[in-house]
């Protein structure tokens, strides 16, 4: 069967402080490509394997955290299926002119029970990854720093923990694939609206719409190895790893941006399809769940949110 | 050139130097539990006011401080460097642990 309805995270839309030093961090350093300015001072980036114009916008702000996280969805109609579902859970919804983002169409704007801003859209920009579609290459040369190949989900915590649940699972139809039980409490969700051990992922937090980071696909294991060595000459805040996640198998790097946003560049974590079994990690082994090597828990991890 | 922090609350004291911030002075303290979240003034765990002393500062989310509290010396350590020996105060996260 065809992916159909919420297709992938399209992009996030994240506050910074200075857009000079963000952009260091997120075009040189980082890898992104800039594809695009507007009159409000956004900055549109893309990783190279994306087809569409962009998948992180730059907002100047005084406050540091996110804006909005988008999803695409397949086509017009879904756009305004899922708005209807969000409506009858009791959700308001806000619909943004086309353009307002360059090259977007329509959005439909909400918050979600957790207190997070999220935003579908059917229509983008496509302007391509570089690469030829007839007799491609692998790769396009030019590539800067980790070299991500996409935006990938975020990680958030926020409260409302089992209304949000619901509110995914249910109204935007995501799948859980991986979870953090104490007993029968859930502390984390791991959902994916595609086949992704995440597209998106909840942990229980008594603060409301908190983003935890937002994450960038890497090729291979020795890229992330090579994210540590970019981060240490350019002296970026390093939080955690190389090391791998239990939950979704991932190998991991962790650091700041310039504006205390957190990142992550991952590389080969795990699959689902519809059928795939839910992964249940159990509270009493939290520390292996998290980062599997050490077991240990890392303070900031835990509480550091923007 | 390194200056003196004085951390009123417990008498202690390390150097920093102008081109590092004064979270990045505190650590070396060595203390366990100082919260060294972003080290990028968004996450507001290095909380401190300055009591006296000069410092320049970079931008801090106003999510954690306030105008009028930037006016009052009230600052994210990690996003100020000396200019002068400097006497702070702990508060939040950061009490917490250089006080224990
Ligand atoms: S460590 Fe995050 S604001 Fe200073
Ligand atoms: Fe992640």
């Amino acid at each position: 069967m065809a992916m159909t309805g919420i297709l992938r995270p399209g992009h996030v839309q994240l506050r910074v402080l200075d857009m000079e030093e963000s952009l260091k961090h997120y075009v040189e350093d980082m890898g992104l490509i800039e594809t695009d300015r507007d009159d409000q001072g956004r900055v549109y980036l893309k990783c190279w394997d994306e087809q569409d114009k962009y998948s992180v916008v730059l907002e100047p702000s005084d406050r540091s955290g996110m804006d909005h996280m988008a999803f695409k969805v397949a086509t017009e109609q879904d756009l305004w299926r899922y708005e209807s579902n969000v409506k009858n859970f009791g959700i308001e919804t806000k619909r943004i002119p086309a353009g307002e983002l360059n090259g977007c169409g329509e959005r439909v704007r909400f918050v979600a029970p957790a207190g997070h801003t999220f935003e579908l859209f059917a229509e983008k920009e496509q302007v391509g990854n570089g690469i030829s579609t007839t007799n491609p290459a692998p790769w396009p040369r030019g590539l800067k720093g980790m070299e991500p190949i996409r935006f990938d989900h975020c990680l958030f915590y926020g409260n409302n923990f089992e209304e949000n649940f619901k509110f995914f699972t249910e109204a935007l139809e995501f799948q859980l694939t991986e979870q953090i039980v104490d007993g029968e409490l859930q502390l984390a969700a791991f959902l994916t609206c595609s086949t992704k051990a995440h597209d998106i992922a909840f942990i229980r937090s008594e603060e409301a719409g908190q983003l935890h980071h937002a994450s960038f696909l890497l090729g291979s294991w020795e890229g992330v190895l090579k994210a540590g060595d970019i981060i240490s000459m350019e002296d970026i805040p390093l939080e955690t790893g190389p090391t791998r996640h239990g939950l979704t198998r991932g190998q991991t790097i962790y650091f700041f941006d310039p504006s205390g946003n957190r990142n992550e560049v991952f590389a080969e974590d795990s699959y689902v399809y519809p059928d795939s079994p839910v992964l249940t990690w159990t509270a009493d082994n939290v520390g292996q769940a998290i980062f599997y090597h050490s077991r240990q828990l890392v303070d900031s991890f835990m509480s550091v949110t923007t | 050139m390194a200056f003196q922090i004085t951390i009123e609350d417990t008498g202690e004291q390390f150097a920093c130097s102008e081109t590092k911030h004064v979270l990045a002075g505190m650590q070396k303290l060595g203390k366990k539990g100082i919260p060294v979240g972003c080290r990028s003034g968004g996450c507001g765990v290095c909380k401190v006011q300055v009591l006296s002393g000069e410092y320049t500062s970079k931008k801090m989310s106003r999510d954690h401080v306030s105008a009028e509290e930037e006016s009052e010396g009230v600052v994210l350590a990690c996003r100020v460097f000396p200019t002068s020996d400097i006497t702070l105060s702990v508060i939040g996260h950061l009490r917490k642990a250089v006080t224990r």
